[in-house]
């Protein structure tokens, strides 16, 4: 029965990419693409908002410092090309790196002023990117790096849309990997502890400051992931893929989702890409279909249904579409 | 008998409020030792600094021989004191039985690392870690409950899996603030049977309790607190008849 569900979602996972590339165009394999890199991004986010409960609107700095780490590393602008392989896990420890920097001065605090600092820091890496330039050009400014090394062999007779789908689901397959094991360990239990009762866990004998700074770490190991993988896909870097309205975007998955529910997590992050896309596309010719004209602009529209949608979703559903069952599991033996 | 705490002029105060005063007194090991007084006198804040969670004003603090830093809440609970929480405080998300596992933390090892690669050893760790907590529910005679989330317990089933979690870090010295409070009659005799238990296993409770029966019942020694001073100390009959003490619970004009 496992055995089995675990195939049928094997099957799904690699045919999906054809199937999508036949019915409906390369574009929407690009779609799937971002969707699996947002994935990646919820994911690490959950851990430092959904385990251990520090509300961290900075997140996708740390997207940044992968995205550029990559970009440096392979690309005409210094003139290094290494290979993806080595330049991942390198990219995945220096975004761990920030997190810990970045994590460690805002340790004392909670809920909003956490908010707020984490938000700062992430504008203030932005702004760092946007500015390094001068004297030493280092990212290139608001420019931002061209022509970077693909992270999959191309001219091959298959999409690198789809080649790209197989690397990323490889990266989420290891990220919920690592994400599960971590979740059921004394590390796991310890962010938990942290997120229901501070108090309470240092008084068990937590260093809440070191499993903190291990879930910033961690957090941010998994965006640095998914930013050189981003970097590598779009062969082109800017400041401008890092703004706040990012990190909200991924906060967004979470929380919708269900904070803390890998599977809900995962789902959140599927639906915010493709739902507002598959939007995009139809509130155009729908609207002609119904007034004879374009009465709304599609963008516009999107983002005033997405505002809807969440607050219709946190006042029915406030723990997120697919929270956890914790409350089944109090009925079973272990 | 051997001292296994002394706190030598311990003091906190809170704006203008001195809630310790100077509090010296020595607990010996494997005793039971309440920690009276009427309400507002310092009884939790004295936890609370004992345990590091309030930074202390001053004096100092020697746990089994030795100056005992109360700067880092988790050294305390790694150098062996438990507590519990006069409103209690458990991690109401999580099963009961996770409760207790989070209270083996500070005894097991198991990093980032381990976590993910799931070796041998740390396989037998958390083995280790479930299967200590279990016999913990069951001492406290809560295994049924194992599964359900903290927050779902009844009151007095919350009280008992916050001294499970408590024991969890295997301390020398564990430290009751109010366990009885809110519990009916034959809860209070478990709990008394269970705490004349844990004093024969070998560790050391310092109780904070307003209920005078359970009080004089259990313990060998008490100390009075009333305005963050100490104001008596001694065998519980002798406590008792102590007019000073006598004048601090009736209160004067
Ligand atoms: N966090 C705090 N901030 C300010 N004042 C505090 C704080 N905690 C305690 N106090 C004050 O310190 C004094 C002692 O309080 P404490 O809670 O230690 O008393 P207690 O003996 O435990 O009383 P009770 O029997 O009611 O639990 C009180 O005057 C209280 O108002
Ligand atoms: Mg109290």
């Amino acid at each position: 029965m496992k055995i089995r569900g675990v195939l049928l979602i094997a099957t799904a996972l690699i045919v999906a990419p054809f199937v999508v590339e036949a019915t409906m165009g390369n574009a929407w394999v690009r779609l799937l693409d971002f969707a699996l890199l947002y994935v990646m991004l919820a994911l690490g986010l959950n851990i430092v908002v959904g385990f251990a409960g520090l509300l961290d609107l900075g997140y996708i700095a740390f997207y940044a410092v992968g995205a550029y780490f990559y970009a440096l590393l392979a690309s005409p602008h210094f003139g290094i090309h290494w290979p993806i392989w080595a330049i991942l896990p390198l990219g995945a420890l220096t975004a761990g790196v920030f997190g810990v920097l970045l994590g460690a001065p805002t340790l004392r605090l909670r809920g909003d002023y956490l908010a707020i600092v984490t938000l700062g820091f992430g504008e203030i890496i932005r702004i760092f990117i946007n500015n390094l330039n001068a004297p030493f050009n280092l990212t290139n400014g608001p420019k931002g790096i061209a022509n970077i090394d693909p992270g999959v062999v191309t001219g091959l007779p298959i999409p690198s849309t789809i080649l790209y789908y197989y690397l990323f689901v490889v990266l989420v397959l290891l990220i919920v990997f690592i994400g599960l094991r971590l979740q059921n360990s004394r590390i796991g239990r310890a962010w938990v502890a942290i997120r229901e009762d501070e108090m309470a866990a240092k008084a068990c004998g937590i260093h809440t400051r070191n499993v903190k700074l291990a879930a910033f770490a961690m957090g941010a190991s998994f965006g640095g992931v998914a930013g050189g993988l981003f970097a590598s896909f779009q062969t082109f870097v800017s400041p401008e893929s890092f703004g706040l309205m990012e990190s909200v975007m991924v906060l967004c998955m979470v929380v919708l989702g269900g904070m803390g529910h890998i599977p809900g997590v995962i789902l959140g992050a599927v639906m915010l890409t493709v739902l507002p896309e598959i939007f995009r596309q139809s509130a155009g010719p729908m609207q002609q279909a119904i007034f004879g004209t374009v009465v709304l602009d599609p963008e516009a529209l999107r983002m005033l249904l997405f505002g809807v949608a969440l607050i219709v979703v946190m006042r029915y559903r406030p723990a997120g579409l697919w929270p956890e069952q914790r409350h089944r599991r109090e009925f079973v033996a272990p | 008998m051997s001292t296994l705490l002394e706190t030598r002029n311990l003091s906190k105060r809170f704006g203008g409020v001195l809630a310790l005063k100077d509090v010296s007194l020595t607990i010996l090991q494997g005793e039971i030792y309440g920690l009276i007084g009427p309400n507002g006198a310092g009884k939790t804040t004295f936890f609370n600094v004992l345990t590091g969670l309030y930074p202390k004003d001053g004096g100092e603090v020697f746990f089994d021989d030795q100056p005992l830093r109360l700067t880092h809440p988790h050294e305390v609970a790694l150098a062996g004191i438990a507590r519990t929480f006069q409103n209690i405080r458990l991690f109401g998300q999580m099963t009961a039985m996770e409760n207790v596992m989070v209270g083996r933390h500070a005894r097991t090892q198991a990093g980032i690392m381990g976590a993910i690669l799931r070796h041998r050893l740390q396989r037998a760790e958390e083995a280790a870690i479930r299967a200590r907590a279990q016999e913990l529910l069951e001492f406290v005679g809560i295994a049924a409950q194992a599964n359900r989330l903290a927050h779902h317990l009844s009151y007095g089933d919350q009280r008992r899996l916050e001294i499970a979690r408590a024991l969890a870090t295997d301390p020398k010295l564990l430290a009751l603030d109010e366990p009885a409070a809110g519990m009916n009659e034959s809860e209070t005799r478990a709990l008394a049977d269970l705490i004349q238990q844990l004093r024969a296993g070998g560790v050391t409770v310092l109780l904070i309790e307003h209920d005078v029966k359970l009080v004089m019942g259990l313990c060998d020694r008490v100390a009075v607190l009333d305005y963050g001073g100490k104001i008596a100390e001694g065998a519980p009959t002798e406590v008792r008849h102590n007019p000073a003490v006598i004048e601090a619970y009736l209160g004067t004009a």
